[in-house]
């Protein structure tokens, strides 16, 4: 039997506007197959765009390819990095993807913890956007390392050196920090992606995909004493997630405000630079799903409601980095202290690199205060292209952050300038390839919409209105 | 596959009865009726979690919490002696002065550590307790079951339970209004 042949009713895919989460007409059985279908889509039915789109990431893979091989061949010495720079591009990628990752931990925790309904149809996908924004993310330290075929020392084992790592040091609490919300990260999606395989297994009509599926529903039969379970699990580990994701980019942020350096040396760094994560997260999440709902017409799933709200919170948590600029310039007064003060006028105009700051300032700060407008909410074109420059932003904020700072240190017989070269620009651009050459595969391949939890929204829908009725 | 099998009563060759229901209000409705009827071996499936349906059947006990509380214990202490063995006993290193245990440097990894354990506790606890992975499940020769991941909502009263009489039990079922009642083959 496939279930999709009995009293499947076709509902128009219209956008429901701004108040609705779920398009009209949905019901348990319409949401499963809108959403199902996109995976059993055959695959030369496959939107032309997911094929282009692919094909240029799975280009770009191929550059990190090369320019990971010819970094092990010659060394870091390849990149642009040298003293007083060493961090350079790799920890700049390093900080921006983690914050990309941010996003997706806060939807799918800390909205399911404050009941927002806006949060089921973009939480699956912004998982998996954390998972593979952290699977970037933890490329760049690895290859920094020099010789990175040796990253395992930075683990704890006992060794025949009798060597052991500091756990004093931020840059030991990142490994741990960074691993732990990799492995969370992946244990959240899997946990929530459980009863869709099982929904998947029932409805594929292929026995192989029969096969993948079921093993990874791994038995699932929507069991209420099971659901019981699940439900308290994914609670827990929400709760668990959301102290998590505060704590990452906060320790990331202690490898530079634990630092003597003028610029990094800031008890600031933790906070803003946690609105600074989940602001770039936002972005992120809307700049990949404005095309996505686009071309597969999941209008009436993804609507403007979750656009808006979206587009609010990345307003909301812009407004914060803002905040944190404004304190970084008033300490740098205030505090009295000569090389602070000196790191920010290096900083605004007096360095080499004034002008990345004040693109910064714009893309950043200037340009998304149009959000402010409902009209510009409204306008998907307008929601992508400030997305877009907010990501431009956010990654310059992290090169402002870690460049202009190590350039001028206290003793000016060590001041110096950073020039990337090809590699670092073909390792960074190679990450995007790989993080979108994921996110392609996952879409095409996994539910990219809970669809149990889809269900749980036209229960709610529908029992709401029998409540009006 | 087994396919739709009609058993016709004896109690070996069932492993219970299964009713379809279209609504999760009627199926917590017929759950708890059962229950009022004094069956204790039941399950109910649902494609999504319905509220209070897990109760409706008697089940009362989620042990999950419990172990996911061990398991962030244990985290959080083993994150705190690992960096306190490597700092004292393992490896001393005197850095400016400071005392070799510098507890406050330590949060970080055990929290870290904390949600970690905790965590994977959660997740492989839920999945043990609800004896996962599971190849073989009777429900699944019920054909029509393949819905309950999609739109329709099942309750089985098991053949193991002690007031289950394959004729009293199918009768009883078919009073809730159910779209159809069917025998699951064991």
């Amino acid at each position: 039997m496939k279930p999709e042949d009995q009293e499947s009713t076709s509902v128009a895919m219209i956008d429901p506007g701004p108040d609705k989460v779920i398009g009209p007409g949905h019901d348990y059985g319409t949401v499963t197959d809108e959403i199902g279908g996109v995976v059993f889509r055959p695959f030369l039915k496959t939107p032309p765009q997911m094929f282009i789109g692919f094909a240029c990431a799975f280009l770009l893979v191929n550059v990190l390819m090369i320019a990971v091989t010819w970094l092990f061949v010659r060394g870091v010495g390849v990149w642009g990095i040298a003293i007083p720079v060493a961090w350079g591009f790799a920890i700049v990628n390093f900080v921006w993807w983690i914050g990309i990752g941010h996003a997706g931990t806060l939807i799918s925790a800390i909205l399911l913890l404050l009941k927002q309904d806006w949060r089921t149809s973009i939480n699956r996908f912004s998982e998996a956007m954390t998972l593979f924004a952290v699977a970037c993310a933890g490329m760049f330290p690895i290859l920094h390392l020099g010789r990175p075929w040796l990253a395992y020392w930075l683990l704890p084992y006992p060794n025949t050196m009798w060597l052991w790592p500091q756990p004093r040091s931020p840059l030991i609490w990142d490994v741990f920090a960074v691993s732990t919300y990799a492995t969370v990260s992946l244990l959240f999606w899997f946990t929530g992606l459980i009863p869709d395989f099982a929904t998947m297994r029932d409805k594929a009509g292929n026995p192989i995909a029969q096969k993948i599926f079921g093993m990874l529903a791994m038995g699932w039969r929507n069991s209420a004493k099971h659901w019981a379970r699940y439900q308290r699990a994914y609670l827990l580990l929400a709760g668990l997630s959301t102290p998590l994701v505060v704590s990452v980019h906060s320790v990331v942020s202690f490898d530079f405000a634990v630092a003597i350096l003028p610029g990094w040396h800031t008890t600031l760094c933790p906070p803003y630079c946690v609105a600074g994560a989940i602001y770039s997260g936002f972005a992120m999440v809307l700049t990949l799903a404005i095309p996505v709902r686009r071309w597969y017409h999941l209008e009436d799933l993804i609507t403007m409601r979750h656009i808006e709200c979206m587009s609010k919170v990345m307003l909301g948590t812009g407004l914060i980095v803002a905040y944190g600029y404004t304190m970084e310039a008033f300490m740098a007064w205030y505090g009295g202290g000569q090389f602070e003060r000196y790191a920010f006028v290096n900083r605004v105009w007096a360095g080499g690199y004034w002008w990345t700051y004040w693109i910064l300032i714009l893309c950043n700060i200037v340009i998304p205060q149009l959000l402010w407008s409902r009209r510009v909410r409204m306008s998907i074109l307008a929601v992508f292209v400030i997305a877009l420059v907010v990501n431009v932003g956010m990654w310059l904020e992290r090169f402002v952050i870690v460049v202009t700072s190590l350039t001028r240190d206290f003793v000016p017989s060590s001041w110096g300038m950073y020039y990337p070269t090809v590699w670092d620009w073909s390792t960074y651009l190679g990450t995007i390839g790989v993080f979108l050459a994921l996110m392609f595969l996952f879409i095409r391949g996994l539910p990219a919409i809970s669809i149990f939890e889809m269900r749980e929204v036209v229960h709610e829908t529908e029992s709401k209105h029998a409540h009006r009725d | 596959m087994l396919t739709e099998t009609k058993v016709s009563g004896q109690l070996g060759n069932l492993y219970g009865i299964m009713a379809e229901f279209d609504e999760p209000e009627s199926l917590l409705d017929a759950a708890r009726r059962a229950r009022y009827e004094g069956y204790q071996d039941m399950d109910a499936y649902s494609p999504m979690p319905v509220e209070g349906l897990a109760e409706a059947i008697g089940f009362r006990h989620s042990w999950v919490q419990r172990l996911v509380f061990t398991g962030g214990l244990c985290g959080a202490i083993g994150g705190f002696m690992l960096c306190w063995w490597i700092t004292v006993i393992a490896y001393p290193h005197n850095v400016a002065g400071r005392p070799l245990n510098s507890w406050p440097a330590y949060v970080p990894i055990t929290f870290e550590l904390m949600v970690l354990i905790a965590c994977i506790t959660a997740v492989v606890g839920m999945l043990a307790l609800n004896g996962l992975p599971e190849p073989y499940h009777p429900v699944f020769n019920v054909e029509e079951f393949a819905r309950a991941s999609r739109d329709k909502f099942f309750l089985c009263i098991e053949a193991s339970d002690p007031k289950f009489d394959p004729e009293g039990t199918r009768q009883f079922l078919q009073h809730l209004n159910p779209r159809e009642v069917m025998d699951v083959a064991p």
